[in-house]
């Protein structure tokens, strides 16, 4: 029986997939998108990945699909001329070989991977409790391997620089995006009153739980952004001026306590980014609070898109 | 007695899931966007309330009771708000006029 | 029980999974946002029933997940829908 379920939802995917490559309007393929997030998701859970279930739920079911849709309304001038391009026959065979022999590359990959998968599990549960946290993948991600983790959240801030990089030297250090507006006393404005307490409450619970449980500070900080952002999509709050003192604090301050504590690590014991004994749950969780506001601002940043209005000095 | 509370639970489940394909053929087969929006808010609301309602006297604690409602009071929140939205947007596309 | 709410589970996916159908039919933004959101609700009471099949409860933590950010994505559809219908002096700050 559940093999079926698994079957149909296998083939669903498959051709919602395709459907959404192939779709000719890009607000259909977005919402195709959307619901092959939602469907991935629940794949997730059934293979036991809970917090990759999470992650999948929060970005690629919300924040994806509201990232695609500011891009396709920033395309909709060039969206004629695109749909008028139409490739040559033989270019768009040449392209149908070259995706069909990467896949049938990735299949032989797959199928050829040694059974059982070599894995360093068995490493990680007997030093688990010595992180001081119950969560593996948290283990894994702030302890074992934490240089990736730092290296991801400097990346990203990285990569909002390289967005705010896309901004007319008129504009920078402005606010980002379009200013919304919505009837104060109309539904939108009730939904973003009422619905913002109720998601940092539970992205803060996530947050927490992330040390013991499924979850952590970047499903929490998906959770918070995507508040904010109904916030601003209800014109009840303009987005932040880029140059404001608070926000780029906010920005650099994971990033920089996430050094520090690996500089600490140094002297305290030994080695870059590694914890003295007995003090790695209080540094794990000093990281992962600094890492919240950086997260959250840069998800919700990046969002945004690069600043447009009210450049130059304030 | 929990052999009458897993009665209950699973009499509700089905009314929940009778419900979650009553609004699936009505997404499917109405005539235009406001019926489709109809049978889709009866899937939203009545299909998750029964499956909430017969899950409740199967939770392990409290705390996992209260998420159960917390889920349930969410969805029923933003689906009646998301309703409205997408029938004014149904609305100024002008569809329905027929 | 616990198989009952399983093949529930199952059944919940596979209702919403066929209002795709809507997704790739549906004439207007308005269905293709409607087929979202139920598939968005019907994955909701599905993780419900599966967590208690099978006793995690970090499933639930998805169910909450979702039903925040379904409703976030929904109204992101409708503010893009919204936006492109009416006219251009609605709402939008020209730079």
């Amino acid at each position: 029986m559940t093999t079926l379920v698994g079957a149909v939802i296998v083939a669903l995917l498959l051709w919602l997939a395709l459907w959404t490559v192939v779709a000719r309007d890009a607000f259909v393929a977005v919402a195709g998108f959307v619901v092959y997030g939602l469907l991935l998701s629940l794949v997730w859970v059934r293979l036991a990945g809970i917090d990759v279930a999470l992650t999948e739920a929060a970005i690629g079911g919300g924040l994806t699909g509201a990232l695609l849709l500011g891009a396709v309304g920033r395309l909709r001038a060039t969206e004629a001329a695109t749909a008028a391009e139409r490739a040559g026959p033989g270019l768009r065979v040449l392209a149908a070989l070259l995706a069909l022999a990467v896949t049938a590359a990735l299949m032989l990959a797959v199928l050829s991977l040694p059974d059982p998968a070599p894995t360093l599990a068995p490493l990680v549960v007997p030093n688990l409790p010595a992180t001081g946290v119950g969560n593996p993948i948290t283990g894994v991600l702030l302890a074992f391997r934490a240089l990736d983790t730092l290296l991801e959240a400097i990346v990203l801030v990285i990569g909002l620089i390289g967005v705010w990089s896309l901004a007319p030297d008129t504009a920078w250090g402005g606010r980002p995006g379009l200013r919304y507006r919505a009837d104060p006393d109309g539904i939108l404005a009730y939904l973003a009153r009422v619905l913002p307490p109720i998601g940092i409450v539970v992205g803060l619970y996530l947050f927490w739980a992330g040390a013991d449980h499924p979850g952590g500070k970047f499903q929490s900080a998906t959770i918070l952004a995507a508040m904010w952002m109904l916030v601003q999509m209800a014109g009840l709050g303009d987005t932040p001026r880029t140059d404001g003192g608070w926000l780029r604090l906010g920005l650099v301050i994971g990033p920089l306590v996430f050094v520090a504590v690996g500089a600490f690590g140094i002297p305290a014991a030994g080695a870059f980014l590694a914890y003295p004994e007995t003090w790695a749950k209080p540094l794990i969780l000093l990281i992962e609070l600094a890492l919240l506001p950086t997260l959250v601002l840069v998800l919700a940043l990046l969002m945004n898109g690069p600043p447009r209005r009210h450049g130059g000095a304030r | 007695m929990s052999a009458i509370v897993d009665l209950f639970s699973i009499a509700a489940i089905v009314g929940g899931a009778f419900f979650y394909l009553a609004g699936t053929v009505g997404l499917l087969r109405f005539p235009d966007a406001y019926t489709r929006l109809h049978a889709l808010t009866k899937a939203d609301n009545l299909g998750l309330a029964l499956v909430v309602i017969g899950l409740l006297p199967q939770m392990s604690g409290p705390l996992a009771a209260a998420k159960l409602v917390l889920v349930w009071l969410l969805v029923l929140l933003s689906s009646a708000a998301v309703s409205q939205l997408i029938a004014r947007s149904a609305r100024r596309q002008g569809e329905g006029r027929r | 029980m616990d198989e009952f709410l399983l093949s529930a589970s199952a059944f919940v996916v596979l209702m919403v999974a066929i209002g795709l159908v809507r997704v790739a039919r549906g004439p207007g933004r308005a269905e293709r946002m409607m087929a979202a959101q139920l598939l968005g609700t019907g994955a909701i009471g599905a993780l419900l029933l599966f967590a208690v099949a099978t006793g995690e409860a970090a499933v639930l933590d998805v169910a909450l997940t979702l039903a925040l950010l379904s409703a976030f994505a929904s109204i992101a559809f409708v503010k893009f829908a919204l936006r492109q219908d009416s006219a251009p002096d609605d709402a939008q700050d020209a730079a």
